[in-house]
């Protein structure tokens, strides 16, 4: 019987608690037999004290001061004894030196959170009103880690076969018309996984799910009145913990047994689950923010300090997170290593990751040890690891992010070329051609899954805004319109904002439409924001981090408002999942190396084999040759894809197929439903062989195919 | 006490619960779990009529009866109240477990 081992014997009591030396491994508090195993580390801490409170109680129900020989190095470790696991909240205080200018912030008065907690509670349902006066808001709380998988396993999907939505928990399900019991809610997006699979993606990738304070900074709109939150998410108060806000059960502290829930009926259907990650800041703010955890902890160890003791702000939100210590480092890695082998999670998406690639005085590494051992980690082995490669502070990385052959990229660039290419621009001809190749120019070396291709992400227009809006209109944000990106490449098709008129819409569709055909015929793995299949709005809103209303909700009547795009959408992510010439693992080589009589991918223009790439030209076309598909591996159609952003119609003559080959129409975007987009497999042949008439700011896709 | 047990370990085990299944009375739950696993039962049937609320610690004990029994054990949740199902659908344990609304 493992509970009669003596070392799990009390060896001190106080005030009737029983407890004894404790392990120094693992961090946080892990249950033992008959007990819990609580261990934290400071670096400057002269002593620690664990304090433990029964669920919501306003005063601790004990306080034990850590003897000093429970410490070994730096690490405080002891077992306590017959705790409740359920009710029990935990909390340390640490006591220092308070001086800042040195680094150092201790405070004894505070109650702190663990860092390596696994629960946190205090908001425990969505913006309900807090106790502003509690001593200890968010509490550590243990996690039961005896889930039933069954047979789940990650998904390990190949990277360039994917096609990500990206979503927001609470946005997805939260407008009254999405119909669903507890909308806003983990347990909402499994009753929700049918429509997915209905659109055809095969991962979704969760804005932040750790838990964050809805509360911070929230404030009231002084245009609508409303309360303006941290809607977003992206302020950790800590790395362990999934939301509890956003799970129906998070009131009953059943918040981590509901996203396993979730995580393994979305691997039941095919769907991986990348988690969005927030490793370069907290939720402490700067030397005016609140001492939550690891300001109180270590905070010369935490965060990254100009030499008098202030905090750098690398990440626009007040800190930065110290990535590159070699303390912090561990943690980050356990995290991540704790959300794969405990959840499940298919991939992480760094916000900001640049600053991971910083050193400890802010420097950028050329070698930086955090990327490197996450792409080097045994478990995270096989989980897709992407970067946003770029931060506040003016690095941008993107074709440079330190990749170890492991790190793909939002590809801000295939962002901005297809922007601007969609808006007629000059010059974009190029620079799209390397795009919708998967950015060799950028990811030679990398292969095309090194870049997630997007045209909208949360941060921006929607796609449909994109095209009804010139300028960025966040008044509602109570920052006079300051606050969002300007550089939006977007353009409202001849009128600011919702009209009545007919022509501005019809081109406004089609324009969306241009865009998730482009989307989903570049090579590279392409990524959805939530909402763009159906014309969300956002009313020209570019920046909505804390907007809770339907500014964010995905409302679901436009699934019949706009129901072409979203019949658009599903059949054009289709096409892809039926075409591997699309999803080359390799780049282009640019000579038929199969045989075929064709190269691999050639580009044209309006006459055929001849791309016009003058500054001047918003024209082109290019031909994948099925033969080539998967390197040669299997065999795929030709696809061919013409697009025309120039202001008038062109004729595009076509390249020439073999004999037993016909061009059949999959999509031509000038046309209206349900011409626009046929099934994919049964497309009808062209009269004509020739040549084929492209509208005036139209995408065309054909398939050669035999008859 | 918050809830009521009566046990009889037989091939089929059935047990009354009432109240609150919190973490207190959770532990009671799984001392008798224990004592009908003894037995090897084929079937655990829980009457849940009165049942109000099934905490973390609750659900544990069903994952820890099917790992302590086997995962050829047929569990019945027999009547459970609205809230009950949801906690067990939210926390996928439905697949696991039976729910009906009468034992035969």
């Amino acid at each position: 019987m493992e509970d009669s081992r003596i070392d799990y014997y009390p060896t001190h009591e106080l005030n009737g608690i029983k407890f004894r030396r404790g392990h120094v491994l693992p961090f946080g508090a892990s249950m033992v037999s008959n007990g819990v195993n609580f261990s934290v580390y400071s670096s400057a801490a002269t002593s620690c004290t664990l304090v433990l409170f029964d669920r919501g109680e306003a005063r601790p129900f004990a306080e034990i001061p850590f003897p000093d020989e429970f410490r070994i190095g730096n690490v405080y470790a002891m077992i306590v004894f017959d705790l409740d696991y359920e009710r029990l909240e935990y909390g340390y205080r640490m006591d220092g030196p308070f001086n800042p200018a040195a680094g150092y912030r201790f405070d004894k008065t505070k109650i702190l959170s663990d860092p390596y907690a696994k629960v946190i509670g205090g908001r425990d349902t969505w913006l309900a009103k807090p106790n502003w006066d509690d001593i200890y808001p968010y509490r550590s709380r243990l996690a039961f880690e005896d889930f039933d998988w069954e047979g789940d396993h990650p998904l390990e999907t190949p990277a360039e076969d994917l096609i990500i939505y990206e979503m927001h928990v609470r946005g997805f399900t939260r407008h009254p018309s999405s119909g669903v019991k507890n909308p806003g809610t983990f347990s909402a997006i499994k009753s929700k996984i049918s429509y997915l699979k209905g659109l055809g993606i095969n991962c979704i990738e969760l804005l932040p799910v750790y838990e964050f304070d809805e509360w911070e900074h929230s404030r009231e709109s002084p245009v609508t009145g409303e309360t303006l939150v941290n809607y977003w998410g992206y302020s950790t108060v800590n790395f362990f913990s999934p939301k509890a806000g956003y799970a129906a059960t998070g009131k009953f502290g059943m918040q981590v047994d509901e996203l396993k829930t979730l995580i393994k009926e979305l691997h039941k259907n095919g769907i991986e689950v990348i988690l969005d990650v927030v490793f370069n800041h907290t939720a402490e703010g700067d030397h005016r923010g609140h001492t939550i955890s690891f300001r109180g902890i270590d905070n010369k160890t935490y965060y990254m300090l100009t030499p008098e003791g202030y905090y750098f702000n690398f990440s626009g939100t007040g800190n930065t997170l110290n990535c590159n210590h070699p303390v912090v480092r561990n943690m980050v890695l356990d995290c991540l290593r704790y959300w794969a082998s405990e959840y499940h999670i298919d991939g992480f998406r760094f916000d900001l990751a640049a600053i991971l690639g910083r050193d400890m005085d802010g420097r950028p590494l050329s070698n930086p040890p955090l990327l490197e051992s996450l792409a080097f980690d045994p478990i995270l082995a096989k989980c897709k690891l992407i970067a946003e490669a770029w931060d506040a502070g003016g690095l941008y990385q993107v074709g440079s992010f330190p990749a170890y052959g492991r790190w793909a990229e939002w590809n801000g660039k295939y962002r901005d070329n297809v922007r601007k290419f969609l808006k007629s621009d000059a010059g974009e001809v190029g620079p799209m051609a390397q795009r919708i190749m998967g950015s060799p120019d950028l990811y030679y070396h990398r292969g095309p899954a090194a870049s997630i291709n997007f045209i909208c992400c949360h941060d921006g227009f929607t796609l449909y805004d994109m095209f009804a809006y010139n300028e960025k209109h966040n008044e509602a944000n109570g920052e006079n319109n300051n606050d969002g990106a300007n550089d939006n490449n977007s353009w409202n098709c001849g009128w600011e904002g919702e009209t009545d008129d007919p022509n501005i819409n019809w081109l406004r569709h089609k324009q969306v439409k241009n865009a998730l055909t482009i989307l989903m015929v570049s090579q590279g793995i392409p990524m959805i924001l939530m909402g763009d299949e159906v014309g969300r709005t956002q009313k020209g809103n570019n920046n909505t981090y804390c907007q809770d209303n339907e500014l964010n909700w995905l409302d679901w009547s436009l699934l019949d408002k706009n129901a072409d795009l979203y019949t658009y959408s599903q059949r054009i992510i289709r096409f892809r999942h039926l075409h591997p010439v699309l999803r080359s693992p390799k780049h282009f080589q640019h000579w038929d190396y199969v045989g075929s009589g064709f190269p691999d991918i050639s580009f044209h223009g309006t006459k055929a084999w001849r791309c016009d790439w003058s500054t001047s030209s918003r024209a082109f076309a290019f031909m994948l040759c099925g033969y080539h598909a998967k390197q040669g591996a299997v065999t795929d159609n030709m696809v061919y894809v013409a697009m025309n952003m120039y202001w008038e119609t062109l004729h595009f003559q076509l390249p020439e197929l073999p004999d037993n080959l016909k061009w059949h129409l999959f999509a031509n975007t000038d046309m209206p439903t349900p011409e626009d987009i046929f099934d994919p497999g049964r497309e009808p042949q062209l009269e004509d062989q020739q040549n084929f008439l492209v509208g005036a700011r139209s995408v065309v896709v054909l398939v050669g195919k035999p008859v | 006490m918050s809830f009521h047990i009566l046990a009889e370990a037989k091939k089929i085990a059935k047990i009354t619960l009432a109240g609150e299944l919190d973490s207190l009375s959770a532990r009671e739950f799984q001392r008798e779990i224990e004592k009908v696993a003894a037995e090897g039962p084929d079937e655990l049937v829980l009457f849940v009529e009165n049942l109000t609320f099934i905490s973390s610690a609750g659900l544990r004990v069903l994952i820890f009866a099917k790992q302590k029994i086997g995962t050829n054990l047929a569990i019945y949740i027999v009547q459970p109240q609205e809230n009950i199902v949801d906690t067990l659908e939210k926390t996928g344990l439905q697949h696991s477990v039976n729910i009906v609304d009468k034992y035969m």
